[in-house]
């Protein structure tokens, strides 16, 4: 029988953080492979939005458009909006996981191995960008053979990719620090549902200027307006203007902010 | 690099070890050694902070004062050096629930940086040396508590560690997995791995560990082999539960040493554990009397009332350590 021990102890040199963010990686991908209720639900969140608004809302929504005429003009205009959300389902995913590693012993066991620190959130991370990226792929395909279509440039929508890459960044570390601060993973699931609700107070599925006062200026003021005028923007073949910086400076704020927040989270250990 | 003097260096040397949450000291100043190759075995009940001294050892938190040696390698300046060395089996299963069992340990061989080969390879044998061989592909979430706790265990051992933390490693399992998992303890132990476990059950000590280090409210009480801990200890008892009080109290008239409880109808024997003593027991029992007849090792609570002269006073917060009833044997050998 062989023994449980080897005889040659493992040629280990310690924490690697390229390596171990890969392994962390291809974990939750697998990981998303096995959970196909969440995956596929997740997925399907948007798209369930896209068909209520473009079929259910749509044809009264698209007269009401400056200059709109019906369905197709609607899906147009709130094809951004889409986007954003596929990007915040996604991220939502990550808060409900990475609760998930501190509530059972495994983030522990990890914490207990020589790997990099930066590992487990980084490969979070990583596989919410894949992740988005599938979606995002799925969602403009479903809405293209629903009869979207765009009059973006190749380098309109390498920004639009861009932009989405970077909104990813942004709403992930936003999601893994308060799944990291969140007790366990059934309010993890919960604490970040609000920005599900907040593309809809936004220019993402009316123009603002349709709306009251007082949420007319939160709606403009919101980080989400510029990414979706700039997503709009680019969509549709225009410049972005000033609304572009303005998207690019809410990512790397909120990105920045969040990833600092999520590290100290996470090098707090908790007591039990 | 490893000399012989390093091989003779203690595994753990632990001094004056001390830790608080707030207001709560939940260890004040522990000294211990663990030599290397040797099972130690922390023994105390839920909230004697035997869980925070693992977790201090095993670098997940630093104490408050004190020193912690483990493998050479201070714990609070060289934390990587000894994560590399050890393995650590906490209370709470820490696997990947979605994976399955293979990919659980081809996980911990890539998080080794073992080489492909090597790992998948890894990953077959203590399949095989874990009896998972069957569910390997299978989700672990459909693995049964004992197969988790095998699977755990297997995943500490991939990078071959010589040193390993066992957390409370048979809580909520079955009499027989814990059997299966004491076997294959036994067998790390025969190929020389030092063990730092914690326990709540004497007999999981008595049945492992060369020294016992019996913790009380973050204080080390007692220290020593199993054997030397149970001569401390007032031995088993038996208890004979009488059909009438008439019955009993001729009965304890009878018997030497023994003590009537005339409102539960018991009397309780002194019995030293051995069959001998039992037989020549039963045979001055008058069969129409007696009841029942209950044989008692002795157990955690009486090693606490022994060393410390209380009874071991349970946390609140962990309710699923709670619901384990304390091991008697049937029948002492």
């Amino acid at each position: 029988m062989s023994a449980v021990t080897a005889t040659t102890a493992p040629v280990n040199s310690g924490p690697n953080a390229v390596l171990d963010s890969w392994t962390m990686l291809r974990r939750n991908l697998l990981q998303m492979v096995r959970y196909k209720s969440l995956t596929l639900m997740l997925i399907a969140q948007p798209l369930i939005f896209l068909l209520l608004f473009v079929y259910v809302f749509g044809g009264t929504m698209g007269a009401g458009l400056p200059g709109g005429d019906g369905r197709s003009d609607y899906m147009a205009f709130i094809m951004p909006a889409i986007v954003v959300m596929t990007v915040v389902s996604v991220s939502l995913s990550t808060a409900y996981t990475i609760a998930l590693d501190m509530e059972k012993g495994i983030v522990d066991r990890f914490r207990t191995m020589a790997i990099a620190k930066s590992a487990v959130l980084t490969g979070r991370v990583l596989g919410a960008i894949v992740f988005t990226v599938l979606a995002f792929v799925v969602v403009i395909a479903v809405a293209v053979v629903l009869g979207y279509r765009s009059d973006g440039t190749v380098l309109g929508w390498l920004g639009v990719i861009g932009l989405v890459l970077l909104m990813t960044l942004a709403l992930t570390w936003a999601t893994v620090a308060l799944g990291l601060s969140a007790p366990n993973a059934e309010t993890a699931s919960n604490t970040p549902m609000p920005l599900m609700f907040l593309p809809f107070l936004s220019s993402g599925f009316v123009p603002t200027d349709s709306m009251p006062a007082g949420l007319r200026w939160f709606a403009e003021y919101q980080p989400f307006t510029p990414m979706i005028d700039t997503l709009r923007a680019w969509m549709s073949g225009a410049g972005a203007g000033s609304d572009a910086w303005l998207a690019i400076g809410w990512c790397g704020l909120i990105g920045i902010g969040c990833f600092l927040w999520a590290r100290s989270l996470y090098t707090k250990v908790r007591a039990h | 690099m490893t000399t012989h003097t390093a091989a003779q260096a203690p595994a753990i040397e632990v001094t004056d070890l001390r830790k608080s949450f707030e207001d709560n000291h939940v260890l004040q100043g522990i000294e211990l050694t663990v030599p290397a190759g040797t099972v130690y075995a922390l023994l105390g009940p839920n909230g004697a902070g035997k869980t925070t001294a693992v977790r201090i050892l095993t670098t997940l938190i630093s104490g408050d004062a004190g020193t912690a040696t483990v493998l050479g390698h201070d714990v609070s300046t060289e934390p990587d050096a000894i994560r590399l060395r050890i393995g650590v089996t906490g209370q709470f299963s820490a696997i990947d629930e979605l994976l399955t069992g293979r990919e659980n340990l081809q996980l911990m061989a890539d998080l080794n940086h073992l080489p492909r080969r090597q790992g998948r390879a890894r990953a077959q044998e203590l399949l095989e040396r874990f009896d998972l061989v069957d569910a390997a592909d299978r989700g672990a979430a459909t693995y049964s508590g004992g197969m988790k706790r095998r699977l755990d265990l297997a995943m500490t051992l991939v990078s071959s560690p010589r040193l390993i933390f066992l957390d409370e490693p048979s809580t909520g399992l079955d009499p027989r997995s814990r059997r299966e998992l004491w076997q294959i303890i036994r067998e790390l132990i025969n190929e020389g791995v030092t063990i730092f476990l914690t326990t709540q059950y004497l007999e999981e000590a008595d049945e492992l560990a060369h020294k016992v280090g019996v913790l009380d409210r973050g204080t080390l009480v007692a220290e020593g082999t199993p054997a030397e801990l149970k001569r401390r200890v007032p031995g088993g008892r038996v208890d004979v539960t009488y059909v009438d009080p008439v019955a009993l109290s001729t009965a304890a008239g009878a018997i030497a040493g023994a003590t009537a409880d005339l409102e539960s109808l018991t009397l309780s024997v002194p019995h030293d554990g051995t069959l001998g003593a039992l037989q020549e027991l039963v045979g001055r029992l008058d069969s129409e009397a007696v009841a029942s007849l209950e044989v008692h090792t002795p157990d955690l609570d009486d090693v606490f009332l022994a060393l410390t002269g209380h009874r071991p006073q349970p946390a609140e917060e962990r309710p699923e350590n709670t619901t384990e009833a304390p091991m008697t044997e049937e029948v002492a050998r």
